[in-house]
């Protein structure tokens, strides 16, 4: 069998298990499979282009994707003017003097020597903490104060959400130059753990910073690039058009919202993965792998391994910050409590080694299908469980334990994929080639 | 005696948590570091290890309860604890023989094994959820304080109480016990010995006739006597999540490697520089400063640094400051 049969087939697999689910369970549920699966792929793209094209250790992603989120409020909600009158302004000198606190710290680094660098550093950063608390607090204080129960933020800019898209992968992008700039000298594993670190911290400050998206009070009813189920049933055209169909006017429309999503993040997912095929078989993309195959030597032949490592941090997380701005677009809310290592980095990550690192269609393969079982084992942990507690009487402890026990299946079936394909096809599904 | 005041407040506030919090954070970093020495790789199951062990502990210590036993004033967990880090100590070589194994004799590349440590992590992880779900859990019995805030006040005449749970004195006596354990098994007896070899040089160590075998066996043994020892010291002195300690990650890296890895001295300063920066950027120090400034110049907010939610970003901090100023940590550490 040759590989493009053996990909092509792998593909079809996925189309066959999400047309198997639309058949078996609705097509609202493989719609919905669909979308997360596709912007899981979008996921997977970017942890790939650090990982397979230049083997960057980043466990950050779930803060990337935060930040995308956060984008999706930050653009598209409206503004809340008394907010900005009480404390908007507090609020900006006061980010804008921490900003300048770090780069004072750093160029009094880099400037000065011996003990006078040691003790400007810190009385920099010392004063400068405190002369932003000052700042900033009270700034706080006040827009957290307007109207609590609905807004207590400063609200957006009320521009289309689809805007948000490629201003979450900005945000993204700019968070990753500076944690780039600091940590990627680090070795592999360091990197790990200061990326792993940093996305906590990101999602510390989007549930405790109130004042930029709510906070834990999160902030629902996103506007839609799609229309509103509702309006689509009160529409005496689109009825009639679903009755044409055979369709009742409530299944339709929600078919036809979910198609909708489907069909955008269908475009933003080609468009990357084009960009990141033309990337991976360009001059660049080569260099990006002898880099990572062998750094000494790249850096014999006058490669600048830092520089390109920062270029590639960056796009990366850029790439994860689109996809978690697309994933706050699908929800229609930003809830920063449901952000969790295990499910926004770890399984992106089983995702793309599971698919193949290194390879783009493997990342998109490993999004879609690893998405597909991380949905459905639930329900076939709670078949088998049925199946296997049938002969036991009703109401046993053992009967009960193991039927309560499916809904753990999740984690354990990631791990053991992951533990299976690392140990028999370490290169993926669809290796590199 | 505004001073005192001060002082005992500053103790029961800061001094008493940040050292239990401490030690329980240098065990768990010593495990780490024990697997990074020897093993050669970061272990990201380890926080899932501690779970596993301590959610064992758990049963155990519930079905003493439910035989009628107990230890007295003391919890039951300590009692059971030595059967929770054999049930890990089986689940570690398990996971060894059905998984590391393989890579250990391929000489993977270290980052490949972390990888790997993922899928183990998803595995305990699931493991553990299956055997005590997702609860919180709070398995602490016997007395509750050496000392109440209110005993204390009544004994001193002082205005602050000075309160010490039974759980944080052990948790330092055991953290005491398991590293001056830890360190005669290292430096007194022939495996100890041979493991330290192993650590600093393997190709020597190969050479003069050290079983490789044996000291990996040794070492998973000790890791899961500390990881198990860490969480339910955690979970004592706290409560057990499953969640929770996946958590609990990161400082117990950030204490390693802060250290310096590999270094098991370096991992016990670390878990204590990491404590105690967390609870004291964190901790609102207006109750301390009002005994010491005078009335005119008494604060007006809580004084606290940075709201207890943002301990992560403390750890990470230092994290990057040790590592950008002194890459191998404050302790000499290895580096692969």
């Amino acid at each position: 069998m040759s590989t493009n049969v053996r990909d092509t087939a792998l593909f079809g697999l996925v189309a066959v298990l999400l047309i198997g689910t639309g058949m078996i369970q609705g097509w609202n549920s493989a719609l919905l499979i669909l979308n997360m699966g596709l912007i899981s792929a979008i996921m997977a793209l970017g942890v790939n282009l650090q990982w397979g094209f230049a083997g960057l250790f980043n466990i950050g992603v779930m803060g990337f994707v935060a930040l995308g989120g956060l984008a999706a409020v930050l653009v598209s909600t409206d503004p809340v003017p008394e907010a900005w009158q009480a404390g908007g302004l507090r609020i900006f000198a006061g980010l804008a003097l921490g900003a300048l606190t770090v780069v004072a710290a750093v160029q009094a680094q880099k400037r000065l020597e011996g003990r006078t660098k040691t003790i400007a550093t810190l009385v920099i950063l010392v004063g400068g903490f405190f002369l932003y608390r000052a700042v900033f607090d009270p700034g706080k204080v006040a827009v957290e104060a307007v109207n609590p129960a609905v807004s207590g933020n400063l609200g957006g800019l009320n521009l289309p959400i689809l805007l948000s898209w490629p201003v979450g992968g900005l945000l993204a992008a700019g968070a990753a130059w500076v944690i780039g700039k600091t940590a990627l000298g680090l070795r592999s594993d360091y990197l790990a753990i200061a990326t792993l670190g940093i996305a906590e911290i990101i999602i510390a400050v989007l549930k405790n910073e109130d004042w930029l998206a709510r906070g834990v009070k999160n902030v629902i009813g996103l506007d839609r690039p799609v229309p509103y189920e509702i309006d689509l049933q009160q529409d005496p055209g689109f009825v009639e058009r679903a009755a044409s169909l055979g369709l009742d006017p409530v299944t339709a429309s929600t078919l036809y919202t979910k198609i909708g999503y489907a069909i955008l993040f269908t475009i933003v997912l080609l468009i990357i993965l084009w960009l990141a095929q033309k990337a991976l078989n360009s001059p660049w993309g080569r260099m990006m792998r002898a880099i990572r195959d062998n750094e000494t030597a790249a850096e014999a032949m006058g490669k600048d391994v830092k520089g390109r490592h920062l270029q590639i941090f960056i796009l990366g997380s850029a790439v994860c910050g689109v996809a978690g701005a697309m994933m706050t677009t699908l929800d229609g809310q930003l809830t920063p409590g449901t952000y969790q290592p295990l499910r926004f980095t770890f399984l992106v990550w089983v995702m793309v080694i599971v698919g193949g690192s290194g390879n783009n269609f493997g990342a998109v393969l490993g999004g879609m299908l690893i998405w597909w079982l991380w949905v459905q084992v639930e329900p076939l942990g709670l078949g088998m469980m049925n199946i296997l507690s049938s002969g036991l009487e009703d109401g046993s402890a053992l009967k009960e334990r193991m039927i309560d026990s499916a809904a753990h299946m999740r984690l354990l079936t990631m791990g053991v994929v992951l533990l299976l394909v690392l140990r028999f096809s370490p290169r993926g599904l669809i290796p590199e080639r | 005696m505004d001073f005192l005041n001060a002082i005992v407040a500053f103790a029961n506030f800061v001094f008493v948590p940040g050292l239990a919090y401490g030690a329980q954070l240098a065990i768990g970093a010593l495990g780490v570091t024990m697997i990074y020495g020897i093993l050669r790789f970061s272990n990201f199951a380890h926080g899932d290890t501690m779970a596993f062990g301590t959610a064992m502990t758990i049963w155990i210590t519930w079905g003493f309860l439910a035989l009628g036993i107990s230890f007295g004033p003391l919890p039951t967990a300590l009692l059971a604890l030595p059967f929770g880090i054999i049930a890990t100590i089986l689940l570690l070589l398990g996971t060894d023989w059905a998984v590391y194994r393989f890579y250990r004799e391929q000489k993977a590349s270290p980052v490949i094994l972390v990888i790997v440590s993922m899928g183990v992590m998803f595995v305990m992880n699931g493991v553990v959820r299956f055997i005590i779900g997702v609860r919180d859990i709070r398995f602490a019995d016997g007395e509750r304080f050496i000392i109440t805030a209110r005993e204390f006040r009544d004994m001193t005449g002082l205005n602050e109480g000075l309160a010490i749970k039974t759980t944080q004195a052990i948790t330092v006596v055991v953290a005491l016990i398991a590293m001056a354990l830890l360190f005669w098994f290292l430096n007194k007896t022939r495996t100890g010995k041979s493991m330290r070899a192993f650590s600093d040089n393997e190709d020597l160590a190969l050479l003069s006739g050290i079983n490789p075998d044996w000291v990996v066996k040794v070492t998973w043994m000790i890791v899961a006597a500390l990881a198990t020892t860490a969480g339910v010291l955690y979970g004592l002195d706290k409560s057990f999540k499953a969640f929770t300690y996946f958590q609990l990650l990161l400082p117990i890296f950030a204490a390693a490697i802060v250290g310096g890895l590999g270094n098991p001295l370096g991992a016990i300063a670390g878990g204590f520089v990491i404590a105690f920066s967390e609870v004291t950027i964190t901790y609102a120090w207006k109750k301390v400063l009002v005994y010491l400034m005078p009335e005119s110049l008494e604060p007006d907010g809580l004084v606290q640094l940075l709201s207890t939610d943002y301990k992560f970003a403390v750890s990470f901090a230092i994290l990057i400051i040790v590592l950008l100023f002194k890459p191998t940590g404050l302790f000499k550490g290895q580096s692969v």
